[in-house]
């Protein structure tokens, strides 16, 4: 039976990892490397990177990166941040990522996610929407980081992303991220059923309850954390051995 | 031992170099067709799509000297459906080495994704290439086409419905799943296939 997925999520810059990961077992929580193989270890089911550096001279820092990543870990990771054109894409691959990730530059240029699709196959584009619930009831798509907000329905970006070609969509709901208060389950649910591809829900997850309902009434295939992997308040095997108890299909 | 990864436009060949190197092995990529006649173990790789993949192949000849090959060969993912006798991917025929069939996966149920993403479970395994892999064990899966069941089975996965994750014949293995991005079972794997 296909599993869920769990993916801890790795903020880069200047090839370090950023928000003060805390963690013993390791001699430098900030060497993004050693980071990933510890939670490769831990059992995590794939990783993300995501570059907030990603000005151009900082993009060769980043494919070193990708390649020592590569070599060290066995299970399949993301790569986003600033990817813009083939040739981002094609050095980030060739140096080993299985995924890249796309956000602003495919909403501003969709074509590039047909381009992209087709020199390098779905399965390695990711697309990722950050959105944001507002006052009249309808989930936004924002850009840059959030910074920028758009008037175009997430619903109706999705949907026309997944017709171009994007494989996976990673969707982070901006009213959640950061609160630990729970996934954003209606709009995960509501893209996980209307789409043919997998939804990676992120933002929100506080502790092993909020993964089952975001796996459970969110309908998510898998689901990204960040803070609460780094700073240990849910540890992977934990978080596993409870989503079996419940029922749910994970790697063990 | 001399390994060679056949080298086409198909992606996730670093991938595999890499794993091969975490097990402490060398491996030379290439299209060469005399350095791919004289090695001991063939990796015969693979993402993308099936007619593009096998007109590249036939172009360079590199289909006739895969399917005369005597020394273990392991095609992986779009690999091992290349080596199966027909693809309804674009109407596509492969090399003919597995007789089994590889069609897409179809289902009515809109929470079932196509392609298939993820880990998921080989079972009933068969052969050396298995030696010391439990039942049940995960391997990670990308794949939207799938070889049926048939004589050459030697793993079987269920995602809609049963289908061969992993093919034998002679001294040709093919595993659907990524072995190089399967954690310690899929080292096992490539471990096995290097033994054979």
């Amino acid at each position: 039976m296909l599993t869920k997925r769990i993916i801890p999520c790795l903020d880069i810059k200047d090839g370090r990892t950023v928000k003060g990961v805390n963690f013993e077992q390791l001699r430098d929580a900030g060497d993004p490397v050693e980071l990933a193989a510890f939670y490769a270890k831990e059992g995590a089911d794939e990783l993300v990177f995501l570059d907030i550096t990603a000005t151009v001279e900082k993009r060769k820092t980043l494919s070193e990166l990708v390649n020592k990543i590569a070599h060290k870990i066995n299970i399949p990771f993301t790569v986003g941040g600033g990817i813009q054109t083939e040739e981002d894409v094609r050095i980030l691959l060739q140096n080993g990522a299985d995924k890249i990730s796309i956000n602003t530059a495919a909403f501003q240029n969709p074509t590039i996610i047909n381009r992209f699709a087709k020199n390098f196959g779905s399965q390695c584009v990711v697309l990722a929407i950050d959105t944001k619930l507002e006052a009249d009831g309808n989930w936004y798509v924002y850009l840059k980081g959030g910074r920028e907000k758009t008037n175009t329905l997430t619903t109706d970006w999705a949907k026309q992303a997944v017709d171009l070609g994007v494989g996976e969509i990673l969707l982070t709901s901006m009213n959640h991220d950061g609160t630990k208060l729970g996934f954003a389950l209606d709009i995960t649910a509501a893209l996980s059923s209307a789409l043919p591809v997998p939804i990676i829900a992120s933002g929100g997850g506080g502790n092993e309850a909020h993964f089952y309902d975001v796996f459970t009434m969110g309908k998510a295939d898998a689901a990204l954390a960040a803070s609460i992997f780094h700073y240990k308040e849910v540890a992977i095997p934990h978080l596993k051995k409870y989503l079996n108890e419940k029922g749910i299909a994970v790697r063990i | 031992m001399k390994i060679v990864i056949i080298k086409y436009n198909a992606g996730n060949i670093q991938s595999v170099l890499y794993a091969l190197e975490r097990i402490g092995v060398s491996a030379m990529v290439t299209d060469a067709i005399e350095e791919i006649q004289t090695a001991d173990k063939v990796i015969f790789p693979g993402v993308g799509e099936a007619s593009t993949a096998m007109q590249y192949l036939r172009e360079r000849k590199l289909d006739e000297l895969i399917i005369n090959l005597k020394q273990p060969v392991l095609g992986i993912c779009l690999g091992m459906q290349l080596m199966c006798t027909h693809s309804t991917e674009n109407d596509t025929a492969c090399l003919g080495i597995f007789e089994e069939q590889v069609k897409q996966f179809e289902t009515e149920d809109p929470t079932i994704k196509v392609p298939q993403i993820g880990w998921n479970t080989i079972t009933a395994l068969e052969t050396p290439l298995f030696k010391g892999i439990a039942e049940n064990s995960f391997a990670y899966f990308v794949h939207g086409y799938f070889a049926a069941l048939g004589k050459h089975t030697i793993a079987t996965t269920n995602y809609i419905q049963d289908y061969s994750s992993a093919l034998h014949k002679d001294n040709f293995y093919g595993v659907q799943f990524h072995p190089e991005k399967s954690a310690l079972a899929g080292k096992q794997i490539i471990q096995n296939f290097l033994a054979l």
